[in-house]
C-alpha cells in the first residue's frame, strides 16, 4: 500500500499504542529519577526535602544493597545454569523417538503456567518444608535429618522453586530449535563418520545457540524481578540472605515506606536491566527482515 | 530424523523421558493429589492415594469466598487483554501493511519499555495509586497490566500479520474491494488466528502476573495470584485447602497453556525463535 | 474493449529509477508478453498498469481513458498473481465469486457467471474446497477464474507459472493460450521464460533494465532482433556469439550464430573445434563445443549426429543465418 492516503492512515491507527507506551514510560520514570533526589517518607511527609544525591549513596554505603546485589546475580545465574543445562538435555531427550511426546511435552511445559505464588507455596509447604515435605519423606525413608531448607540454604531454595518454573520456558524454546535442524545435515555428519557426541557439539549446539542466546537473556529480564516467590517463602531472610534487589527496593518502598530510597534503588535497577536488555534487544534486532 | 530406531532403543528413551517429565510435573500432580485429601491425610507422611473427598474445595469457597478473586482474576486478566488488543491490533496492522523507515525502530523501541524493571515505577504508580483512588480496584490492574504487556501483544501481532502476504490485499484491491471490505472480508478472517493466539498468550501472563496485583490490591479487587500469596502467613490455610485454592487458580490457566504451546515460544521470544 | 497504452511512463522508488520512460500501445485482444531477466522492470511495469502502483510521471490510457490516478479496482482490469494470492479461508466458489460480491452482483447472476467458470476451467467438482486443499495447478485455475467472471478489459498475468513443476507448466500454457483463443480478451503477461513468451505472445515485449529492448511478434524477434541483448534472450538454447577474426571475416564486431542454423560435418567447415558434452535427446543432439578459437558454443543437429566426447567438428554458419553486430551491440 503505498499511496498517500493509507500512509496517513497508518499513522492514525499507530499513534494510540505509541503514545499510550510513551506515556507509559517517560512518566513513572521521570518521577522515579526525581524521587531518588528526595528525602521523602510517606510517615513523615511534612519533612520531605531535597537529597541530592543521598540516597544513592545510602545505597552505596549499605551492606544490605550489596548484598541484594549479590543475592540477585547468585539468583539469576544459579536458575540460568540450571535451566539451560537441563532445558537442552531434556529437549534432546523429548526430541528421541519416544512414545507419548505430546503427553511428555505437556507434562514437562506445565510449570510455566503455574503463578509464582502458587509454585512457591506448593514448593514451600509439601516438597520443602522441614517436617512434612516430600523431600523430608524421603530423608526419613533413609534415615536422615530433614534439612530446614528455607531456613539453612534459602537462596538455593529459591533458586530451585525458580528454575522449576522456568526449564519448562527453555525446554520448549530449545526444542523448536532443535526440531528445526535440517535431519540431512545430521545424516550427512554421520556419514562422514562424526559420533554422536562430535555431531551435538559441531551441529547441534552450534544451530542451538541463538535460541540459548535468546533463552538466556529473556529469562535474565524476568529473573531480575523475581518477588512473589520470595515474598511468599522466605520474605527475604534469614536477615537479607534471599533478598534481591527487587525484593529489597519493595522492602525500602512499602514497608519502610522510604519513597526516596526506594525511587534511587528503582534507577539503578533500570541501569541493571537496559545493559542487559542491550544485548537482548541486538539479538532480537536481527530478526528483524 | 525419519529412521527406523529398534524397539528396544525407543523404550529405552521412552521410559527415561516419562521418567524426567513426571518429576518435573510431580509438585503439580501432587497438590492436586493433596487437594482431594483431609487435612490429617494432607500431613501424615508422603501418601499418593487420596480419599477423593472434596471437602477442600467446599472449604475454600465458604470459609474465603473463593469466587471473587476468581472473578477479579478473569476480568482483570479479560480486560487487560482486550484493551491491549483494541489499542494494539491498528497499530501492528499499520506497521505491517504500511511500514515506514522508523517501524522498526518504534518497535524496538516498544520492546525496550517492557525491560523496565516493575520495580522501577513501583513507587511511582503506588503513589499514583493512592492519590486517584485506583487502589485496589479492578480498572487500575487492568490498566497497569494493559501497558505492561502492550509491547508483547504488539509484537505478536505485527510478526502474525506480516505472514499474511501482501499480494492477497492487492488481490482484494483488484477484485474491488474498498478498504474497508478489504478488512471486513480478507484480512480480519486472515488475521483472527493471530489475533486469538495472541489474546491467548496475553491471558495467561495476566493471569499468573503476581507482581502489580499484590503490590496494588488489598481484598475488594485481589486477584487469585495475590489470594494466594496472602496465604504465606503462618495463620494461613491448612494444606489440603491451599492445595485445592492453587489447583483451581492453576487449572484453567494449564489448559489453556497446553494449547498454545506454539505461540508461547513465538510470544516470549518476540518471534525470534518460531 | 482492451486497448492500453502508455505513454512516456516512469517509476521510481526514491531516489532508484525502475522504469526511465516507456511508451508503448496494445491492442484490443492481443496477447502481449512482459519478458526480461529478474529485476528488468517487467513486474513493475505489470503493477503500474494494475494501479498497484502510483505512477512517478506519464500516463496510461485504458481504452482512450485516462486511468493514471484511478484505483486498481476502477481500472477494470483482473490480475492472476505470481503466488495465485486465493483467499484462504474462502471455498473456491466463494474466493471466484469475490469479485462479483465487490461489485455488488445480484446472486443470481454470480452464480451463473461462477458456474460458467467453473466449467470453462474444470473447476466443477472443486468448489467447495478451500485452497489449501488443491494442487496447485487447481489454484492457479481458481486464480483465473475469479479473473475471468469479471469480464475485465483486460487480464494480467504476473508470472503465474513460475510455481508450477514443468510438466503442469506446459499444459497451463496451453490452457491459457486457448483461454485467450476463445475469450479473444486483451491479455499482458508477464514471464523471465523466453520459452513461455515466444509460444503464447502476439507481441513480444523485451525488457532490459527498465528499458524497452525491442517490442515485436515472436518471429519477427527471432528472425530480427535489433540487438544483441534480444538476440540472446529470445531462442533456446540461447545464441552463439563469436567476436574477432571470426566477426571481422563476415564484415561485423560480433556475430551471432542460432544452435540450430549450424552445418556440422566432422571433416571441414569454417570453424573447428572439438566436441565436449554431446546430449543425445533422440529427436535432436545438443553438441557443446570448444572451437579452436577459444569460443564455447552450442549446436543443435536434427536427429542423431554420431559424434563423442573429444571428436573433432567442424562449424559453419548457414547461409543468410549470420546475425551481425555491431561494437555498440545495435544488429547491423
Amino acid at each position: 500500500m503505498a499511496t498517500r492516503q493509507t500512509q496517513s492512515l497508518a499513522k492514525l491507527m499507530r499513534a494510540p499504542a505509541i503514545i499510550l507506551l510513551l506515556i507509559w514510560m517517560i512518566v513513572p520514570l521521570g518521577m522515579t529519577l526525581y524521587y531518588s533526589f528526595l528525602n521523602y517518607n510517606l510517615l513523615n511527609p511534612a519533612s520531605t526535602s531535597w537529597a541530592g544525591f543521598f540516597n544513592y549513596k545510602y545505597f552505596y554505603t549499605d551492606p544490605a544493597f550489596w548484598e541484594s546485589i549479590w543475592n540477585t546475580l547468585v539468583l539469576v545465574l544459579g536458575v540460568l545454569l540450571i535451566t539451560v543445562v537441563g532445558g537442552i538435555l531434556i529437549a534432546i531427550l523429548i526430541d528421541k523417538p519416544i512414545f507419548g511426546q505430546g503427553i511428555v511435552r505437556i507434562l514437562v511445559i506445565s510449570p510455566f503456567f503455574v503463578m509464582p505464588p502458587v509454585a512457591a507455596l506448593i514448593w514451600k509447604n509439601m516438597i520443602m518444608h522441614p517436617s512434612y515435605g516430600v523431600f523430608a519423606d524421603i530423608a526419613k525413608f533413609f534415615g536422615m535429618q530433614p534439612v530446614d531448607w528455607f531456613a539453612q540454604y534459602p537462596l538455593f531454595s529459591i533458586i530451585l522453586i525458580v528454575a522449576w518454573q522456568w526449564l519448562p520456558f527453555a525446554t520448549l524454546i530449545l526444542l523448536t530449535a532443535l526440531q528445526s535442524l535440517d535431519g540431512e545435515q545430521m545424516e550427512a555428519a554421520e556419514m562422514d563418520g562424526a559420533p554422536a557426541l562430535q555431531r551435538f557439539i559441531y551441529l547441534t549446539l552450534p544451530h542451538m545457540a541463538r535460541a540459548i542466546t535468546v533463552v538466556v537473556l529473556i529469562q535474565t529480564i524476568f529473573l531480575l524481578g523475581v518477588y512473589a516467590e520470595i515474598l511468599v517463602t522466605t520474605n527475604g531472610g534469614p536477615g537479607n540472605a534471599s533478598t534481591n534487589l527487587t525484593y529489597l527496593i519493595y522492602r525500602a518502598a512499602r514497608l519502610n515506606f522510604d519513597i526516596g530510597g526506594a525511587a534511587a534503588g528503582g534507577i539503578i535497577a533500570v541501569v541493571l536491566a537496559n545493559i542487559v536488555a542491550f544485548f537482548l534487544m541486538r539479538a532480537v534486532g536481527k530478526n528483524l527482515d | 530424523m525419519a529412521r527406523a530406531v529398534s524397539r528396544n532403543t525407543r523404550i529405552g528413551w521412552t521410559i527415561a523421558a516419562w521418567f524426567v517429565a513426571l518429576l518435573i510435573f510431580f509438585p503439580i500432580l501432587y497438590a492436586i493429589i493433596t487437594s482431594f485429601k483431609t487435612e490429617q491425610e494432607a500431613i501424615a507422611g508422603f501418601d499418593l492415594i487420596p480419599s477423593f473427598t472434596l471437602e477442600s474445595y467446599r472449604e475454600v469457597q465458604s470459609q474465603f469466598n473463593y469466587f471473587r478473586p476468581f472473578m477479579n482474576s478473569v476480568v482483570i486478566a479479560l480486560g487487560s487483554t482486550v484493551l491491549a488488543l483494541i489499542v494494539a491490533v491498528p497499530a501492528a496492522w499499520a506497521m505491517a501493511f504500511s511500514p515506514t523507515k522508523r517501524t522498526k525502530d518504534i518497535l524496538m523501541w516498544m520492546l525496550s519499555t517492557k525491560m523496565m524493571p516493575a520495580v522501577a515505577v513501583l513507587v511511582p504508580i503506588y503513589l499514583i495509586f493512592l492519590k486517584t483512588g485506583l487502589m485496589d480496584t479492578r480498572i487500575g490492574l487492568v490498566l497497569v497490566l494493559m501497558l505492561m504487556n502492550l509491547p508483547i501483544v504488539v509484537w505478536m501481532l505485527y510478526t502474525y500479520f506480516r505472514e499474511i502476504p501482501g499480494e492477497i490485499l492487492e488481490a482484494a484491491r483488484m477484485d474491488g474491494a474498498t478498504l474497508g471490505q478489504e478488512i471486513v472480508h480478507v484480512l480480519t478472517p486472515m488475521a483472527v488466528p493471530g489475533i486469538a493466539s495472541t489474546l491467548l498468550l496475553n491471558v495467561i501472563l495476566a493471569w499468573n502476573e503476581s507482581f502489580w496485583t499484590i503490590q496494588l490490591t488489598t481484598t475488594n479487587a485481589a486477584p487469585l495470584s495475590a489470594f494466594i500469596a496472602s496465604f504465606s502467613s503462618p495463620q494461613g490455610l491448612f494444606w489440603a485447602k491451599l492445595s485445592a485454592a492453587s489447583v483451581m487458580a492453576i487449572a484453567p490457566i494449564l489448559i489453556m497453556g497446553w494449547f498454545s504451546q506454539k505461540q508461547l515460544v513465538r510470544g516470549l521470544t518476540f518471534g525470534a525463535v518460531k | 474493449m482492451g486497448s492500453i497504452t502508455l505513454k512516456n511512463v516512469r517509476k521510481a522508488f526514491g531516489d532508484v529509477e525502475v522504469i526511465p520512460g516507456v511508451d508503448l500501445n496494445i491492442n484490443e485482444g492481443e496477447f502481449v508478453v512482459f519478458v526480461g531477466p529478474s529485476g528488468c522492470g517487467k513486474s513493475t511495469l505489470l503493477r503500474l498498469i494494475a494501479g498497484l502502483e502510483d505512477v512517478t510521471s506519464g500516463t496510461i490510457e485504458i481504452d482512450g481513458s485516462d486511468v493514471t490516478d484511478a484505483g486498481p479496482a476502477k481500472r477494470g482490469l483482473a490480475m492472476v498473481f505470481q503466488s495465485y494470492a486465493l483467499y484462504p479461508h474462502m471455498s473456491v466458489k466463494k474466493n471466484i465469486a469475490f469479485p462479483l460480491k465487490m461489485a455488488k452482483m445480484p446472486e443470481a447472476e454470480q452464480e451463473k457467471r461462477v458456474a460458467h467458470a467453473a466449467k470453462i476451467l474444470n473447476l466443477d467438482s472443486y468448489l467447495e474446497r478451500k485452497p489449501g486443499q488443491l494442487s496447485g495447478g487447481q489454484r492457479q485455475r481458481v486464480a483465473i477464474g475469479r479473473a475471468i467472471v469479471r469480464e475485465p478489459a483486460a487480464f494480467l498475468f504476473d508470472e503465474p507459472l513460475s510455481n508450477l513443476d514443468a510438466a503442469l507448466r506446459v499444459n497451463m500454457r496451453v490452457e491459457i493460450s486457448e483461454l485467450h483463443n476463445n475469450l479473444k480478451t486483451t491479455m499482458i503477461y508477464v514471464t523471465h521464460d523466453q520459452v513461455e513468451a515466444m509460444t503464447m505472445a502476439d507481441k513480444i515485449v523485451v525488457l532490459r533494465a527498465g528499458h524497452v529492448e525491442q517490442v515485436g511478434s515472436p518471429m519477427e524477434l527471432y528472425a530480427k532482433p535489433a540487438n544483441k541483448f534480444v538476440a540472446g534472450f529470445i531462442g533456446s538454447p540461447n545464441m552463439n556469439f563469436i567476436e574477432g577474426e571470426g566477426a571481422a571475416k563476415h564484415g561485423a564486431h560480433t556475430i551471432g550464430v542460432r544452435p540450430e542454423h549450424w552445418s556440422l560435418s566432422t571433416s571441414e567447415g569454417e570453424f573447428p573445434g572439438t566436441v565436449g558434452v554431446a546430449e543425445h535427446l533422440g529427436s535432436d543432439t545438443f553438441l557443446h563445443i570448444d572451437l579452436d578459437n577459444g569460443t564455447h558454443v552450442i549446436a543443435r543437429a536434427e536427429g542423431e549426429f554420431a559424434v563423442h566426447h573429444g571428436d573433432r567438428i567442424f562449424l559453419t554458419p548457414q547461409e543468410g543465418r549470420i546475425y551481425k553486430f555491431g561494437k555498440d551491440g545495435l544488429a547491423a
